[in-house]
């Protein structure tokens, strides 16, 4: 049997694809039957935009953010406001919509990773609204520095499980959540978080997303009569950016440009910005850039943020990276704390750290392009969950 | 035709199955890896699968996790590897490597085949590439003349078990279960019914894995396989021992132990 690369389903390129065991190929298969089914299905959409309308609280607004856009060369800088969904951030949009799915499916369990706490927060919220089991596994060193997720997230009547393997942070929980998922894949759906993992999670999980860009698109033509110059998002596994990016994709005249993790720089190996220092490589079913070393190790990832911190990023951003439709920099833990607070005194919105990095982005971006520009910015989390951590990097007494 | 092919070959004359017995290389260093591998070997082990450790086992319980996390440790790369492969090759044993994709794709594919060849190795087990992506590995592995060992499991639709069985040569490896590499009380019923669903596309020899650790156990199994895999079994009496010299004896005793067992 010979396969051609580029005819297969779920590969961007040369990228994506599923590399997983032969034990979860039927669950994947099943997965994809019954998004193919739903997105045929007039009644699967309606049902997601009316969860949206009356519980997410969708569309989100935009919102122009003039005296922070003083300190970014005075360019017209515009906020897509994930942060005010429901559960304070974008990753309830792909929840919710995989939520429904397993109501589709018949599956009575779900499990989840997350890093921040945020995916685990909406996971759980989805369980408790729609009366399903819900397990997340989180790495032990993320329940510490994210313990008021943990909370919210028991809260809400979901199992946590501290992860103590390998480097204890998301690509550990990733792990431990694939093995529950080959053990108890009759019963239980792996909700995935963000644009990663075999074959449908990239596909699927973004167009989950793509009412962020689809609703921002019309609201920045409403409010300013033209497309933005450039739209920036902060890159983890990439979902919030590739929500906003995609419905921009044709439009040629829009720079694109991801924020990833810097850490303490790039040269400091201390980082977690999986495009601008990785190499290709398959991690966690899916080929993309990856951290790791000669032997194919993966490289432990830092980040000041939880929810970037990890060293794998979606395959579609590979692509988009290798054939110049997207950019990619990097930010580094200092420039996304100055960001953070700026936005803090300046505009009365505190964002999540995760969101920052786009925020320290649009400030260099705005300075180089100038008060003619218009930047429109995907605030993907607020950050109440990252009081802690700031107070902590400003000295602030607690 | 690879010593591995010509094993089964003499295992079923025998009337009898092959007992296969895995440990990550560099576990618990290099030196003692290759010294339990050879008590394995005296104890009637007859062919050794070396694991390539590797960062983000997913395919792996707790047991081998933890023995390949210290080999990690220690800085065990594709280099131990290759080296360990071929002191269990000369020693005239039969041997294949045990390695997810990623260490193979950053090696490079070719490279990574020619290198199992000239260790003496007869093949590669992949338990993370799926035939979709095989294309690449499907080549090299024909051009070095190596088997390409895919592991089916127990969810595998009759189709999809026809073209991945195709794919393989050497052996067949039929997890035993839905789940990950560890030791269990029971083998699943779930391996007969797949190795007699596997016997209807394919006369290739099909070895079970997953879960088997006890001399029971491996006679159970070697009634409708022709091949018993063990691995977290022996990596633990190696993690509980308290000396090497007390493991390596409890390690000879498991594998003659078990090779009885495989005697139908
Ligand atoms: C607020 C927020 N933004 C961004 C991310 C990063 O994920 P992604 O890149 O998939 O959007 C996270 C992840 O936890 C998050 O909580």
């Amino acid at each position: 049997m010979t396969v051609n690369q580029s005819e297969i389903i779920g590969h961007f390129g040369p990228y994506g694809g599923r590399f997983v065991p032969e034990a979860l190929i039927e669950a994947l298969d099943s997965l994809t039957k019954a998004y193919e089914d739903a997105k045929a299905d007039p009644a699967f959409a309606a049902e997601l935009d009316y969860l949206h309308r009356t519980y997410t609280g969708r569309p989100s607004i935009i919102t122009e953010v003039p005296r922070f856009a003083e300190h970014a060369g005075g360019a017209r800088i515009i906020l897509k406001r994930e942060d005010l969904n429901h559960t304070g951030s974008h990753k309830i949009n792909n929840v919710l919509g995989q939520a429904l799915l397993v109501k589709r499916m018949g599956k009575k369990r779900i499990i989840a990773e997350t890093g921040a706490g945020q995916h685990g927060v909406a996971s759980a919220t989805a369980a408790a609204l729609m009366g399903l089991e819900c397990v997340v596994y989180m790495g032990e060193e993320d329940t510490k520095r994210q313990s008021l997720n943990v909370a919210r997230m028991k809260l809400l009547g979901a199992e946590v499980v501290p992860v103590t393997q390998g480097s204890k942070t998301l690509k550990d929980a990733i792990n431990e959540a694939m093995r529950d998922w080959v053990t108890n894949v009759d019963s239980t759906h792996y909700l995935l978080g963000t644009v990663a993992g075999p074959h449908p999670f990239p596909t699927m999980v973004r167009d989950f997303h793509r009412v962020i860009g689809v609703e921002a698109r019309a609201q920045v033509l409403e409010l300013t009569g033209k497309l933005p110059d450039a739209v920036l998002a902060c890159i983890g596994g990439g979902s919030n950016a590739i929500g906003i990016f995609h419905p921009f994709l044709e439009d040629t005249s829009v720079r694109l440009i991801g924020l990833e993790a810097g850490g303490s720089g790039i040269n400091s190996g201390k980082h977690a910005a999986t495009i601008s220092g990785g190499t290709v490589g398959v991690l966690h079913g899916t080929r993309s850039y990856v951290l790791q070393d000669e032997n194919g190790q993966t490289v432990e990832s830092h980040s000041i943020s939880a929810g970037l911190d990890y060293p794998g990023v979606g395959p579609e951003h590979a692509y988009l990276s290798d054939i110049g439709r997207a950019e990619y920099q990097a930010i580094t833990d200092d420039e996304a704390m100055e960001a953070f607070s700026l936005l803090c005194k300046t505009e009365g919105i505190i964002p999540a750290i995760e969101s920052a990095h786009a925020l320290a982005g649009v400030m260099k971006l705005g300075r180089e392009l100038g008060p003619d520009s218009t930047l429109l910015v995907n605030l993907s989390g607020r950050g109440d969950k990252d009081v802690d951590t700031a107070a902590r990097y400003f000295g602030l007494p607690l | 035709m690879t010593p591995l092919s010509q094993l089964f070959e003499k295992t079923r004359s025998e009337n009898r199955a092959a007992l296969i017995g895995y440990l990550p290389a560099g576990f618990p260093s290099q030196q003692e890896c290759i010294d339990a591998i050879t008590a394995m070997v005296e104890g009637g082990v007859d062919a050794i699968e070396i694991g390539f450790p590797y960062s983000d086992p997913v395919m792996d319980g707790p047991i081998i996790q933890a023995a390949a996390d210290l080999s990690l440790s220690q800085g065990t790369g594709a280099r131990e590897v290759f080296s360990t492969l071929a002191a269990i090759t000369h020693m005239g044993t039969p041997a294949v490597v045990m390695t997810y994709w990623n260490p193979i794709e950053r090696y490079g594919v070719e490279n990574f085949a020619h290198s199992i060849a000239q260790a003496g190795g007869s093949g590669v087990i992949t338990p993370d590439l799926t035939i979709e992506e095989a294309q690449p590995w499907r080549a090299a592995v024909k051009k070095e003349g190596i088997n390409s060992i895919f592991v089916v499991a127990p969810s595998t639709k009759d189709d999809r078990l026809e073209q991945v069985t195709a794919e393989c040569s050497g052996f067949i490896y039929a997890a035993s279960l839905m789940g990950v590499t560890g030791t269990r009380t029971t083998v699943s019923t779930s391996a007969r019914d797949l190795v007699s669903r596997v016997r209807k596309v394919s006369s290739t020899p099909v070895a079970v894995g997953l879960g088997v650790s006890t001399k029971e156990q491996a006679h159970e199994v070697a009634q409708y396989a022709d091949g018993v895999i063990v691995g977290s079994a022996f990596i633990r009496l190696l993690q509980e021992s308290q000396s090497m010299g007390e493991g390596l004896i409890r390690v000879r005793e498991l594998a003659q132990s078990l090779a009885q067992g495989v005697r139908r």
